[in-house]
This record gives C-alpha cells, sequence and structure tokens, in this order.
C-alpha cells in the first residue's frame, strides 16, 4: 500500500511537471530579460541618482503619451523616492499647467502646478488618448511595474523562482524599451503601424514605436544616455512611482521580523520550561 | 469536560462584576482552567492561529474603510490613495490582503487535522458542521473583499462567479440580475459587495462562538483519538496551552510578516493593479489561490449547471464526512490504510490547485477530471469502504498511557522533559 500511494505520488508530480510547457515562443514572444536592480532582495534600496535620471526620462520621452496620475509632485521630494529638493520640485511643478476652479465667476481656469498637485495627464481622458494613436491606448505609468509581470512562474521550479525574483515587473518594463528588434525573417508581416517586440506581454507587435534612442536624453549628471541604461533608469523610476513606500516598508520589515524572531524565541523557551513540570 | 469554575475572586470589583454578569468566571473556566488533553501536538495550534487572524483582519478592514470609497469610480483611486497617503496605509492593505491569504493557509492545515484525526467523528459533528459553514463564510467574504479594489481580476472574477448562477433552471437570469443589482457588474454589484464584506465578518465571529461553545462541550480531540478518562489524561489550558499557542501565534506571524513586508504582491494577480474594464478581458482569469481547486473542480465538467453543482459539492460533502467515514477509530494514527489515502487527498488537492491555476487546455483538462473524480471518490467510495474494511492498529487504552509508553521508547529523554 504504502509503494502504490509513493509510486502514484511520483507518477503524479513527475506528469504534471512534463506537463507544463516552457514559456510559449511560437509566436515569438519571450520573457523578459532578468538584469539586476539596486532595489531587489530583502535589503535593496533605491539609487538615488538612477531615480532621478529616470524621472529625466520619464518627463522628456514618456510623458508627451502617458499619465502619471497616482503621482504628486511633492513625491519626488519625499524620503525613500529621487529626493528632489523643494526647489527642483517647485520649478517641476510650475512647468505644468493644471486645470482648476471654478472661481468665483463660476469658471474653470488654468494656472502654474505647485508641488500639491498630481501629475497633469497628456490627454483628458482615455478616449482622447485612443483618438490621438488610431485606437491604441498608452497605459497610465503610475503602477505599471506592478500591473505587469515579466515571467510566469513554472511548476518545475515549484513557483519558487517568484518568491526571490518577484514577478517581473521591472524588467518587463526595461526589456520592452531596450528589446526593439528587426523581426525574424521568417515571422509574417504584423499590423500597419506596429513595431516588433517579443518582450511585449500581447505581442510580438506594439502599437509604440522605440521611444529610446541613444543619447535622446542628455543625464545631467554625465552618464552615457545608452537605450539600455536609460531603459534601466525609467524601469528603476517606475519601480518607485508604483512602490514609494518600499525602501519604509523593507525597513519596518526588518525591525518587525527581528522582534518576531526573538519574541518566537522567547516564548519557545518558555513554553519548555512551563511543560517540563509534567510527563508530555 | 468541566465548564464551571469554584474560583473565589479576591479583587471586590471582580466579585461585583462578576456575581451580575459571570465573564470573569466564564473566561477562568473555559480559558484558563479548562481541561485539556496534555498530548496535543502542534497541529492543534491552528484553532488559535486563526482566531488571532480573524482579529487581525477586523481590525485591519475597519481601518481601511476609514479611508476606501465603495463607488466604482472611486474605489480603485481610494485603494491608491491608501497606498501613497494614508499614514501606513500600504501596511494595513497589504496586512488585509495577505492575512486573507494566510487565514485560509491556516484553515486548510486546521480541517485537514480535523480529517486526520477524526475530529469530526462523534460526539463533534455540530462542531464539524460549524466549521463547513465557517469555511463557507469566509470563501463568500474574501470573494467579495477581492472584489473592491475594483481592479481588472475584481471585476472580472465578479462577473465570472456571479454569472455561475445563470445555471439555476428556469430563474438562473433574474438571480444574476437581482445579485448585480442591474444588467452587469456595475456600481450596484460593488456597493452590496461592500456592505455584504463589512457584515460577513461578524457573522463570521459569532459562527466562531459557537464553534468554540460546540467543542468545549465534549472537549478537544486529540492525537490518539482516544477519549479524556481522568484527570491524569489532561492538564489546565493555562498555561500549558495558552503559552504553546502563543509561541505557535508568533511564529506563524513571522511567516506572515515575511510576506507583508518582503513579497507583499506574490500571492496577487498583477493585472489586479489595472483599473477595471468592462470592455477589456484579461487574458487568463484565475481566482486567488485559495480558490483554485473549486476553480479546478468547476471547469472540469463541461456542463455549466453540473460543474456549478459539483463546485459547491465539493465543500458540501464535508457536512456528511462524520456519516460517510464508517471507521469506529477515530485517529489517522491508528489507521494504517486511511492514512494512505488522506495523503493522496491532500496530493490531489495541491494538484486541483495546480490545474486551476492554468488554462483548462491539453493535457490539464485530463489531469483535471482525474483528480476532481478522485477528490469525490474519496469521500463517496474510499472513505466509507476503508471504515468498514481496514484493521485498525491497537488504541492505547487511555491518553496518559500513550503518552507514558511514547517516553519509555525514548530513554534519551532528559528528566522532566
Amino acid at each position: 500500500m504504502k509503494l502504490i500511494g509513493k509510486t502514484l505520488s511520483v507518477l503524479a508530480v513527475a506528469a504534471l511537471l512534463a506537463a507544463t510547457p516552457a514559456f510559449a515562443a511560437e509566436d515569438g514572444r519571450r520573457e523578459a530579460r532578468d538584469i539586476d536592480f539596486s532595489f531587489e532582495g530583502p535589503f535593496g534600496t533605491f539609487d538615488r541618482a538612477q531615480l532621478q535620471r529616470g524621472y529625466q526620462v520619464y518627463a522628456e520621452v514618456c510623458a508627451s503619451c502617458h499619465a502619471l496620475r497616482f503621482l504628486k509632485f511633492r513625491n519626488l521630494g519625499e524620503p525613500g523616492g529621487p529626493e528632489f529638493s523643494a526647489a527642483e520640485i517647485k520649478a517641476i511643478a510650475a512647468s505644468f499647467d493644471v486645470r482648476d476652479g471654478p472661481n468665483s465667476d463660476g469658471e474653470m481656469f488654468q494656472r502654474s502646478g505647485i508641488p500639491s498637485d498630481a501629475f497633469v495627464s497628456p490627454y483628458p481622458n482615455d478616449q482622447a488618448a485612443r483618438a490621438a494613436f488610431g485606437g491604441a491606448l498608452p497605459p497610465d505609468l503610475s503602477l505599471i511595474t506592478k500591473a505587469r509581470k515579466g515571467w510566469e512562474g513554472t511548476l518545475a521550479s515549484l513557483y519558487t523562482a517568484k518568491m526571490f525574483k518577484g514577478s517581473g515587473g521591472p524588467e518587463y518594463i526595461y526589456s520592452l524599451l531596450a528589446g526593439y528588434q528587426d523581426p525574424p525573417a521568417d515571422m509574417p508581416a504584423g499590423p500597419e503601424g506596429a513595431a516588433y517586440n517579443p518582450y511585449f506581454e500581447a505581442g510580438p507587435w506594439i502599437a509604440m514605436p522605440p521611444p529610446l534612442s541613444d543619447d535622446g536624453v542628455t543625464y545631467g549628471d554625465g552618464t552615457k544616455a545608452s537605450v539600455d541604461q536609460m531603459a534601466r533608469d525609467v524601469a528603476a523610476f517606475l519601480a518607485w512611482t508604483a512602490e514609494p513606500k518600499m525602501e519604509a516598508r523593507k525597513r519596518l520589515g526588518f525591525q518587525v521580523l527581528i522582534y518576531l524572531a526573538v519574541l518566537t524565541v522567547l516564548l519557545y523557551l518558555t513554553k519548555k520550561a512551563i511543560w517540563a513540570r509534567i510527563d508530555h | 469536560m468541566s465548564g464551571h469554575s469554584s474560583y473565589e475572586f479576591k479583587n471586590p470589583v471582580a466579585r461585583w462584576v462578576d456575581s451580575r454578569l459571570p465573564i470573569l468566571t466564564m473566561i477562568r473556566a473555559q480559558g484558563m482552567e479548562f481541561p485539556t488533553p496534555k498530548n496535543l501536538n502542534y497541529w492543534w495550534t491552528f484553532g488559535g492561529i486563526l482566531a488571532v487572524m480573524m482579529v487581525i483582519q477586523i481590525i485591519t478592514g475597519i481601518v481601511l474603510v476609514m479611508h476606501f470609497t465603495p463607488e466604482a469610480s472611486m474605489a480603485f483611486n481610494s485603494t491608491e490613495f491608501i497606498m501613497r497617503d494614508v499614514n501606513y496605509g500600504w501596511l494595513l492593505r497589504y496586512m488585509h490582503a495577505n492575512g486573507a491569504s494566510m487565514f485560509f493557509l491556516a484553515v486548510y492545515i486546521h480541517i485537514f487535522r480535523g480529517m486526520y484525526y477524526g475530529s469530526h467523528k462523534a460526539p463533534r459533528e455540530i462542531l464539524w458542521m460549524l466549521g463547513v459553514i465557517i469555511l463557507l463564510v469566509m470563501m463568500a467574504t474574501s470573494f467579495m473583499g477581492y472584489v473592491l479594489p475594483w481592479g481588472q481580476m475584481s471585476f472580472w472574477a465578479a462577473k465570472v462567479i456571479t454569472n455561475l448562477f445563470s445555471a439555476v433552471p428556469f430563474f438562473g437570469e433574474t438571480i444574476v440580475t437581482w445579485l448585480w443589482g442591474g444588467f452587469s457588474v456595475d456600481n450596484a454589484t460593488l456597493q452590496r459587495f461592500f456592505s455584504l464584506h463589512y457584515l460577513l465578518p461578524f457573522v463570521l465571529v459569532g459562527l466562531v462562538v459557537l464553534h468554540i461553545w460546540a467543542l468545549h462541550v465534549p472537549g478537544n480531540n486529540n492525537p490518539t483519538g482516544v477519549e479524556v478518562k481522568s484527570g491524569q489524561d489532561t492538564v489546565a489550558f493555562h498555561p500549558y496551552y495558552t503559552m504553546k499557542d502563543l509561541f505557535a501565534i508568533v511564529a506563524f506571524l513571522v511567516f506572515y510578516a515575511a510576506f507583508v513586508f518582503f513579497q507583499p504582491n506574490l500571492l496577487g494577480e498583477p493585472i489586479n493593479y489595472v483599473p477595471a474594464d468592462p470592455l477589456v478581458t484579461p487574458p487568463h482569469i484565475v481566482p486567488e489561490w485559495y480558490f483554485l481547486p473549486y476553480y479546478a473542480i468547476l471547469r472540469a465538467i463541461p456542463d455549466k449547471l453540473l460543474g456549478v453543482i459539483a463546485m459547491f459539492a465539493s465543500i458540501l460533502i464535508l457536512l456528511a464526512l462524520p456519516w460517510l467515514d464508517t471507521s469506529k477509530v477515530r485517529s489517522g494514527t491508528y489507521r494504517p490504510i486511511f492514512r494512505q489515502f488522506f495523503w493522496l487527498l491532500v496530493l490531489d488537492s495541491i494538484v486541483l490547485g495546480i490545474v486551476g491555476a492554468n488554462p483548462p487546455e491539453g493535457t490539464w483538462i485530463i489531469v483535471g477530471r482525474i483528480a476532481t473524480f478522485w477528490y469525490f471518490a474519496h469521500f463517496l467510495i474510499i472513505l466509507p469502504l476503508v471504515g468498514l474494511l481496514e484493521t485498525p492498529r491497537p488504541l492505547p487504552s487511555s491518553i496518559s498511557d500513550a503518552v507514558l509508553s511514547k517516553k519509555k521508547s525514548q530513554p534519551q529523554a532528559a528528566p522532566g522533559e
């Protein structure tokens, strides 16, 4: 009986492992490239300079089409993020026109942005954006790195890869931005005006043309603005916009885990001491 | 089992209160002096863990509601407001979302413990059935809770699951329209789910009180399945089990905290961070992990109505367990054949979960159907037969005998260990 049980279990697991396909590549799509980010792991933190560069890429390249509506200008100065100075934030905010009102005449009006305002979206609503791009909608980027995955967990690895590597949202953004390439010769032509990108989740044809080109942005700190560098920087920036509390979360988590671990040990010793009184 | 305490309170205020409402005496009798078998292992700590998780969910939930707006155009935004602008809002949200997962993990372990050790057998049938109802209420609560942030998966899971009720003959469509509050999943649905999501946890508290009351009538089961014969078999709940449970609870919190602080989105679906769009269907609609086995059973049957019936039957069949399991012997420790089928059921449940996570194509369909068949076969065919045909191992004459004979077989044990 035991042997039957063991054999059945082994057969069942083996069958399942065999049944799990490797990430299907018939239509040319690929999983994200797993690159390293400074904020990975339980002790990872954001690289301030990288976040500032990433913001610059967003502001100069992406902001013309993509909104960032959950971010306020003041978030750029808060701890755990790019930590721009108060003066820089005022200047950034002031460069936007914000719709406010109604005033005492009952009219809506435009005014310069202030730090407490939210980022202004390039289009007033989704339909306006779709109209500008032939039906395609550039998604809001505030949560994009939490809203995408770079890879599926595989049964073969018992889904443990995700435990350590995460779902790969930032890696997805990096791979997408750096992954524009010529389609293979045997690939049938895609829709009119679409670009080939095997890293696009709904791909391999994507409506967004390659947004990054070498030296498209001039970094203030002198870093070479290659496509790869800009893709990494903006992916890191977007990881921050999606999780502005990440550093605080990990810091508190470290303290909580230490506290609970010590408490666990103390409680275990207490339990042992109490139970030592009796036969059990 | 003893329900009365003869303790005299020394403090005059305590005596004054207690003589008017004997709540202090009740706590002493039920929570401190309560005679508990002395051989309970760590699988018995999950009841305490569940109580703590329930309190955590209620507290985090109530504070979240102070900042959440349950209206379709504002739900997603208010959730982000909690994550970004409410002080420690991110912590509340991640605790609540991961707390639900931990609640289910603990409840499944608790249920499997009950199955293995025969805790559902006479005289604990009602205790067990209350537990099954608690599971159903938990499932309803967490399903509606997942809809509230109004992400893509929130919306589409609501649509898929509420649509299942259209399988009911004659009245199906009417029922669905009534549930929705309209002709599709929309604001009315969200608002009523919010109302019920706030209500059901308090129903749960009441059911848990009944559950513990039903337990305290016969007292706890124990790993031997042999009933308490004398005071030799038991110890006072306090301090032995208060401290053992507390240790187990804090150890569980370490596991919980690892998720909350270091991988808070691991158990979730990324697409739920995209606001709900009725016009865009996600490529894969999957429920949270704790619903995957039922999802697999639902999709294993090709007919819509039969699939729904099978899905509900997979939980309702648990209500019949005390009568399906025909063995006179309670604990799996002494049931060598049953034990192996028990672990096969555990494996089968995990397989069902994996099937539920994958699209219903190719090999997954066959595996899902075999696993579904096995699940029902376990309860309807195997358990009744094994109980009648199995030769159990000889039972110890009492709990204290079992404890003493275990000590005899451990000659290296330190004195008093």
